[in-house]
């Protein structure tokens, strides 16, 4: 019986892959009547200079946004700046293409040789890490759609305590590894297919994006703008760029008073208070360096857990999970319902090959499991040594990393010269 | 990172400030260049290739766009113009007419036309196609096969990742130059293997 259902299975795969062979059965006809063929037609894409535009408009909000922020010191500029992003990148553009899902373009250029990168997607990479570099995230604050959307919506920002934050800040950590980590093996673009606002923008999404982009504005008037300070993955490399930004936003043009508006006014705690050094100096080396050894540790715990992980992980791979259930179960290969078993077998692939191809898209997972979990090694062991660290401060500072330079500190700075 | 430095003169934290500020420079720079060297002045765009397709009718259900920005289309040079059109009826048609019963089509976006005995032309309605690809599965099972799908560019909101190529069981779909965006079908008998310029 079952051998029947084969060769049957078998014939109807034939027939069916027959146009594979690329043969006309039925020759066209000569029409006698001065028939007329209409013409297939093929609208257009966008125009390639549409695309140049927005690599155009992408330098000139960055720049007038950085003005705002660093020269005119205008809280107002900046915000009525992020408003015009958000209709033009947001609902304009319908938040394709962004500087955020740029990573998984750059990482796929980087690992596949196939892939051909658009110049509008490296433009949209290097250009907020440049700016960032430079003058903090003004890009943050005034160009992202998904950061001004959120941003309007914070009206009733509560405090995080600050262990919460450090905790929750090392999800973008994660999830930008796991966005390379999928984009390296081919496998999905993570970060676009969870993008919460994306729904939002277009007016037309599954019901579980706009469930997420709901959510995420919900949270987002007590909890200031949730995605970009826990889950963004850019945020992360724009935090990197921006501790080290030479001109990174002043809180006052001058001297502090100590006044503290400042650090009430900022909803994403994002403000250093003034600390006085506590202990001696030698037993405060002595704990950093303490901390310092346990790094390597850290990061070997991480990459052998990321290692352990890899076979979960490799599953939201579409080959790997197709090659698992068929090993798993060989009946699906006869099942017809089964869409993709049905065009694994059409497509004349050998069992075997299909397994070959999994495993090794599992060894990638394998190592890169391991650089994941070092990655997220180093990362908890760095947030360890800093929160150990006291450095004498004397007045309010911006946290470089994390302020995302919206200008509400300046605003409510009482020292305006 | 390190924060060892603290006590001592500002110009050391200036001198690790500024070798930070270098080495991430320099990365950027690095991974840029590395990143440039795959680099095109063209975009990209999605489609699918027609004799990948297996018409399993996910285009219809996973687009981000409803309905669907992949619809069929009519490669008339490939078409036999059929009085018994394995994509316009249904396999067990009582006749070969355009009663609703008959059609395959499930919103009725094949507009059957009569051109000379015995031959009829096929036109699609893109407005009521919704990508479902049952005319496609006919026409290709019993027919030429020249009626496939394609992305429709005028629709299609070219995300970074196309949401259909994600579930693609044949892995039809591919980024495509916007110069060249469409993968019609050709003329066999002519001897065009596969799409036409156009």
């Amino acid at each position: 019986m079952n051998r029947i259902s084969k060769i049957l299975f078998t014939l109807t795969a034939l027939l069916l892959s027959l146009p594979a062979w690329a043969q006309q059965r039925f020759p066209k006809p000569e029409f006698e009547t001065g028939y007329l063929q209409p013409i297939t037609l093929q609208a257009a894409p966008r125009a390639l200079f549409l695309e140049y535009l927005d690599v155009f408009m992408l330098i000139a909000t960055l720049a007038i946004a950085t003005w705002f922020v660093v020269k005119k010191r205008s809280r107002r500029g900046v915000m009525w700046t992020s408003v015009f992003a958000l209709l033009y990148f947001g609902f304009f553009r319908e938040g394709c293409i962004c500087a955020i899902g740029s990573i998984q373009n750059i990482t796929l250029a980087l690992f596949d040789p196939a892939y051909v990168l658009p110049f509008t997607a490296l433009a949209f990479f290097v250009i907020p890490l440049v700016v960032t570099l430079f003058y903090g995230r003004t890009f943050c604050a005034g160009v992202c759609p998904l950061g001004a959307i959120q941003d309007l919506v914070a009206f009733r920002p509560i405090e995080i305590p600050k262990w919460l934050q450090k905790v929750l800040g090392m999800i973008p950590y994660l999830y930008l590894a796991l966005a390379v980590l999928y984009a390296a093996t081919k496998s999905e673009f993570l970060i676009c297919r969870y993008d919460p606002f994306v729904g939002l923008f277009r007016f037309d999404a599954e019901f579980q994006m706009l469930l997420l982009g709901g959510l995420f504005l919900l949270v987002g008037i007590f909890v200031a703008r949730p995605y970009c300070r826990f889950f963004c993955p850019y945020g992360v490399l724009l935090g990197w760029m921006s501790a080290f930004s030479t001109k990174h936003m002043k809180i006052t043009p001058s001297n502090c008073i100590q006044c503290k508006l400042c650090a009430n006014s900022c909803p994403f705690g994002a403000i250093d208070e003034p600390v006085e050094e506590q202990g001696s100096r030698r037993s405060n080396v002595q704990r950093l360096m303490t901390y310092l050894i346990f790094i390597p540790l850290w990061i070997g715990i991480g990459g052998l857990a990321g290692s352990m992980l890899h076979v979960p992980l490799a599953k939201f791979n579409k080959t790997v999970y197709l090659a698992e259930q068929l090993v798993a179960h060989p009946e699906l290969k006869q099942d017809t319902e089964h869409i993709d078993a049905r065009a694994f077998m059409q497509s004349g692939k050998s069992m075997d090959q299909l397994v070959t191809e999994a495993k090794e898209i599992r060894s990638q997972f394998y190592w890169g499991g391991w650089i994941l979990g070092g990655f997220m090694g180093l990362v908890v062991g760095l947030t360890l040594l800093k929160l150990a660290s006291h450095r004498t401060r004397n007045d309010y500072e911006p946290d470089k990393t994390n302020c995302l330079s919206c200008g509400r500190c300046m605003d409510y700075c009482p020292v305006k010269k | 990172m390190s924060d060892k430095q603290e006590h001592q003169k500002p110009n050391r934290r200036e001198f690790i400030q500024k070798g930070m500020r270098l080495t991430l420079g320099a990365s950027l720079a690095g991974v840029a260049g590395f990143a440039a060297l795959k680099v095109s002045a063209d975009d990209y765009v999605w489609q699918l290739d027609p004799f990948k397709c297996v018409y399993c009718g996910r285009c219809a259900d996973y687009c981000v766009v409803t309905p669907s920005a992949v619809k069929c289309v009519h490669a008339y040079d490939l078409c036999g113009y059929c009085d018994l059109c394995g994509g316009y009826l249904k396999p067990d048609a009582n006749a070969r007419s355009t009663a609703a019963e008959n059609q395959l089509c499930p919103t009725a976006a094949i507009k059957r036309k009569f051109v000379e005995d015995p031959y009829f032309e096929y036109e699609i309605d893109e407005e009521l196609c919704f990508g479902c690809a049952k005319c496609v599965e006919g026409c290709t099972s019993f027919g030429n096969g020249s009626l496939h799908l394609q992305v429709r560019h005028d629709l299609c909101v070219n995300c970074n990742e196309c949401s259909i190529a994600r579930v693609c069981p044949a892995d039809a779909f591919e980024r495509v130059p916007a110069s060249n965006p469409y993968k019609i079908k050709g003329d066999f008998s002519q001897g065009t293997a596969s799409s036409n310029p156009a």
